[in-house]
């Protein structure tokens, strides 16, 4: 009786944490979403990559999950630390894909997904950076001269790239969130092979 | 000895554009991202050495200094070059430009839609937050109350003592120590929960007297372990953070970190609607 007792406690104190914790996640509260580890810990306790954890599993039964991007981004710590994980960014993110129709009913055409995914393509192809100049020389090729300028700066607001007071274009944290970049080289590669065969 | 002195002038001359063109060229590498590896970074060293012992002006001297900087920012690429491409993210960037070039929008659009996973986020207000945004109006001074302007004259900044502090009605005549206490007592009750203050809604006080009165008596609380500063420089935000127990800072990890508390400063934070 008094091990259901402890059992049903135990329970409830981490139902009420992943509350917290998916409060934290979900709702913005400065200029980007998500929150650092060391906010976390502040809020739910040392415990919470435990508690990130859980509510991973309960998000990925609605097609959602926890990202957690590591300051150590070319590469991720496999046994993360305590510390490791209070500098790392978690954030909500989709789980499964989204398609052509999906991304267009939140707002994206699809000569603006392509022209994203030439320009973060591009950049890690130049080894992270590139001139904005350059950058735009791409597009024209695909898009009409009126909406390079435009999709830039979009997606230089959104954080999915940053440029400098040079003009030079990097990755933004939004893509090293987003983006799975391994992936998308890759199947730029097969999509060529394809194209050969 | 004329024609020797002019040699001697036009290759000092021809030495400082030869450091010019190799600064030139090494970060014309940096800014185009050309390989670094195009630098024959051992001719460059074997130049900067056999011009060195002609050097006599500090100027020359900076100038063989930057020469040297900017070939050691090659060999640092070289080395992130080398770096690259070993990582497994590596692929020929004429290939990957090729594809881009070549693929169909609607391809690429595909292509990408298979590695998105957008982040999810909510803006909207909670019926919390709802209800604590509606108590913090109702308890809202007016604008023409909460700015009301004191008049006040401008004074050079000079020293002061505790004594004169006193006379002021700055500080109370009671014991330092006890009003440290209370003060500590203050900040521990005000950051129980979170386990800290916002620095000027701690030290902020209805009368700029006041404001200053807490933010010199903070200082010791500070200075004698009492409490310390979590400092955000990138948000501009400065946290106090009491101490369980008084702890004493070793003396080498002891900074001082000035933070003004002009009338200004205070008149701004009582317009932002204080604590």
């Amino acid at each position: 009786m008094e091990g259901k007792r402890r059992g049903v406690d135990r329970k409830a104190y981490y139902t009420a944490k992943i509350r917290k914790v998916a409060q934290l996640l979900f709702y913005k509260r400065h200029s980007l979403p998500g929150a650092i580890g060391w906010e976390l810990r502040r809020r739910v306790g040392s415990d919470y990559p435990k508690v990130v954890n859980l509510l991973n599993e309960y998000l990925g039964k609605i097609g959602l999950t926890v990202k957690i991007v590591f300051e150590e981004e070319s590469n991720p710590p496999e046994n993360p630390t305590l510390e490791q994980y209070d500098r790392a960014r978690f954030y909500i993110t989709l789980k499964d894909n989204l398609g052509v129709e999906e991304a267009k009913m939140i707002g994206w055409r699809i000569d603006d997904i392509a022209a994203l995914c030439a320009s973060i393509a591009y950049i890690i192809s130049k080894g992270g950076k590139v001139e904005r100049k350059e950058l735009e020389d791409l597009l024209r090729s695909k898009i009409p001269n009126w909406r390079v300028d435009i999709n830039l700066n979009k997606f230089i607001r959104l954080g999915y790239l940053v440029e400098d007071e040079n003009g030079q274009v990097y990755l933004g944290w939004r893509t090293r969130a987003e983006v799975d970049q391994r992936k998308l080289i890759d199947l730029l590669l097969q999509a060529e092979a394809e194209k050969k065969t | 000895m004329g024609n020797l002195i002019g040699d001697r002038r036009k290759s000092v001359r021809e030495a400082r554009e030869e450091l010019q063109r190799i600064i030139e060229l090494c970060r014309s590498v940096e800014v185009k991202g050309l390989d670094p590896y195009l630098v024959e970074v051992k001719d460059l060293i074997k130049v900067i050495k056999e011009y060195f012992p002609i050097w006599k002006d500090a100027e020359d001297l900076c100038l063989d200094a930057e020469a040297l900087n900017s070939i050691a920012s090659v060999v640092k690429m070289q080395g992130e070059w080398v770096k690259r491409r070993a990582s497994a993210l590596y692929r020929d960037p004429f290939l990957i430009e090729e594809k881009i070039r070549s693929l169909p929008v609607g391809s690429m659009a595909e292509i990408f839609l298979e590695v998105w996973h957008p982040i999810v986020e909510f803006e909207q207000l909670t019926i919390k937050e709802f209800r604590e945004a509606l108590k913090y109006w109702s308890n809202l001074l007016p604008l023409d109350e909460r700015w009301k302007r004191v008049g006040y004259v401008k004074v050079e900044t000079e020293t002061t003592t505790r004594e004169e502090m006193i006379k002021e009605g700055l500080l109370l005549g009671e014991p330092f120590e006890a009003e440290l206490e209370k003060m500590w007592v203050d900040l521990k009750e005000r950051a129980s929960g979170v386990g800290r203050v916002k620095y000027w809604d701690f030290i902020g006080s209805d009368s700029y007297e006041e404001t200053v009165r807490r933010a010199y008596l903070a200082s010791f609380l500070i200075t004698y372990g009492y409490a310390r500063l979590e400092i955000h420089y990138l948000k501009d935000e400065i946290f106090i953070l009491p101490n369980e127990k008084p702890t004493p800072i070793d003396k080498g990890e002891l900074i001082s970190f000035p933070i003004p508390i002009s009338f200004e400063e205070w008149r701004k934070w009582k317009e932002r609607g204080g604590a």
